[in-house]
């Protein structure tokens, strides 16, 4: 009974070691989003000196994203670029330097982690992040952010059978959040105490064997990890906090903040954004929030 | 500098838990650690063989894996930590000894005990034969021979390896930070996440005091093996 037990410790130990480094399929959308192409003309479109005009003139560009995150950035082993709604914003910004955002030579979809976004824009290593960026003043100090494009909250995922309906009945108890994340400082700000993990997955795993009793970050990606689950999960409660999702830029290049201000403001009225939205998040009963207003770009 | 100031309760907290981790996974160690040495050496077979199986399945397995093991694995088949639930709180912050964080000793003492065999093995082979035969010619049963003769000898031929396992274990705590304990590490990367301007101040700050916690170890181990060198 014994050996009989390890074993299945050691099975269990394989699946949780496998999620963490999946971190699962859930939200994964068939057929990869929207169709974006790129526009023809750029001769003269921006600006000479620019950076915009550097980046259409070579042709190439390097977007930093996640490839974790089901639903906004994500990428399987099979496919070369990565899905989501980071993704398809990124590659309406990249269609309007006239480079064709499907073309893995020109568009090189780097990883982004949490820790190096800013490390990677400052070198120059990337040349805008899309990589569920919240904006916030410190970041502001040391790179360029403008958007936002998406404006989420963050809400609690319990195990089916809780009577948690909040965070607010979560106070003094113990709830997962990735390492290093806004949503886990949130958690503390809200009198909870924040248990963080590496990832997404691990968290869940913890909220369904019990070890925490609930786990909390942004909606959509709490929906993506309760349908991974089937059923054992559930989201409760209302939004508690405002994230607002930008993009980042170099803080040398002040000018590229009018450029994206203009593509996302385009996108918004003519319904890219919208259409990316429901590749992406969207679902059958996931109503599309309005788009969100736009930051001023400082001069 | 600045950001660290700011931050110092939550690194002291990081901090303490960092050496509760280290302190409680030591003791354990070195308790479960003198045991399997003991079987290893001893005359039952089964137990030889068994100490044998333990130290190469657990000195061969990456820590990352068994602490996975005893967070993720364990839950799964219903064996859980939740009966530990203990909150100090201290004006910096609570100091929780929860299932996470006993599941995280408990994993280091598995791991750390396998190393700490070893060691205490090479210092039991360095007693001359001659003792263990002279302690069972006067009639002293194998537990008597091994608590009067072999290990007060062994345990000061050890403590330089040992020394070395548990500084070891003062940095694998690093390791618990990855699953879940708000230890050193962890802190360190909710503030280079949050100031991500002051990224090499904080390095350096977190460097530095580990370096410190190493170095009030090392000199400690340094004093009592010369407190314990053979006259």
């Amino acid at each position: 009974m014994r050996r009989l037990k390890f074993g299945m410790a050691a099975a269990a130990l394989l699946v949780a070691g496998s999620t963490l480094a999946a971190c699962g399929d859930a939200g994964e959308e068939d057929g990869g989003g929207v169709d974006v192409s790129a526009e023809d003309d750029c001769d003269g479109k921006f600006d000479d000196g620019t950076r915009m005009a550097e980046l259409a003139e070579d042709g190439s560009i390097n977007v930093g994203v996640k490839y974790d995150q089901p639903g906004l950035g994500f990428k399987d082993a099979g496919s070369d670029i990565p899905t989501g709604f980071d993704v398809e914003i990124a590659k309406l910004l990249v269609a309007d330097l006239c480079i064709d955002p499907e073309d893995t030579d020109a568009v090189n979809y780097e990883e982004t982690i949490s820790d190096n976004r800013e490390p990677y824009l400052e070198s120059g290593r990337v040349d805008i992040v899309l990589a569920s960026y919240s904006i916030t003043d410190e970041r502001r100090q040391i790179v360029g952010q403008t958007g936002p494009y998406m404006v989420t909250g963050q809400q609690v995922l319990v195990p089916a059978d809780s009577d948690v309906e909040s965070i607010a009945d979560l106070k003094g108890e113990e709830v997962c959040s990735a390492a290093g994340s806004t949503s886990l400082e949130n958690v503390n700000k809200e009198g909870a105490v924040g248990v963080p993990a590496e990832t997404y997955g691990q968290c869940a795993e913890d909220v369904v064997n019990g070890t925490v009793p609930a786990m909390s970050t942004d909606g959509s990606i709490l929906l993506g990890l309760a349908a991974q689950y089937d059923g054992e999960l559930k989201v409760v409660g209302e939004e508690f906090s405002e994230e607002r999702i930008g993009v980042g830029y170099s803080k040398d290049l002040p000018e590229m903040c009018e450029w994206i201000n203009g593509v996302l403001e385009e996108s918004f009225e003519n319904g890219d954004w919208e259409d990316a939205f429901n590749a992406t998040l969207g679902g059958d009963d996931v109503e599309v929030p309005e788009p969100p207003t736009l930051d001023e770009c400082q001069a | 500098m600045d950001v660290v100031w700011e931050n110092r309760e939550a690194i002291l907290i990081g901090f303490t838990h960092t050496i509760l981790l280290f302190v409680i996974a030591g003791i354990g160690s070195l308790l479960l650690g003198t045991l399997l040495a003991a079987m290893r050496v001893g005359p039952i077979g089964v137990l030889r063989v068994a100490a044998v199986i333990y130290v190469s399945l657990v000195r061969n397995t990456p820590l990352l894996m068994i602490l996975l093991l005893f967070r993720f694995g364990l839950p799964k088949v219903d064996i859980k930590f939740s009966f530990v639930d203990v909150v100090i709180p201290t004006t910096a912050g609570d100091i929780r000894l929860n299932n996470i964080f006993t599941a995280c000793v408990l994993g280091l003492t598995v791991y750390t005990a396998a190393f700490v065999a070893e060691a205490i093995r090479s210092g039991i082979n360095a007693v001359p034969l001659g003792q263990a035969e002279a302690a069972r010619a006067i009639g002293l049963p194998f537990g008597g021979v091994m608590r009067e003769v072999i290990l007060p000898q062994a345990f000061r031929a050890t403590v330089p390896p040992l020394a070395s396992v548990q500084i070891a274990l003062i940095k694998n705590t690093t390791v618990a930070g990855a699953v879940g304990v708000v230890e050193a590490f962890n802190v360190m990367r909710s503030m280079t996440n949050n100031y991500a301007g002051s990224r090499i101040e904080i390095f350096i700050a977190f460097a530095i005091i580990f370096v410190f916690l190493v170095e009030i170890y090392s000199f400690a181990a340094h004093r009592l093996e010369r407190r314990w060198r053979i006259a």
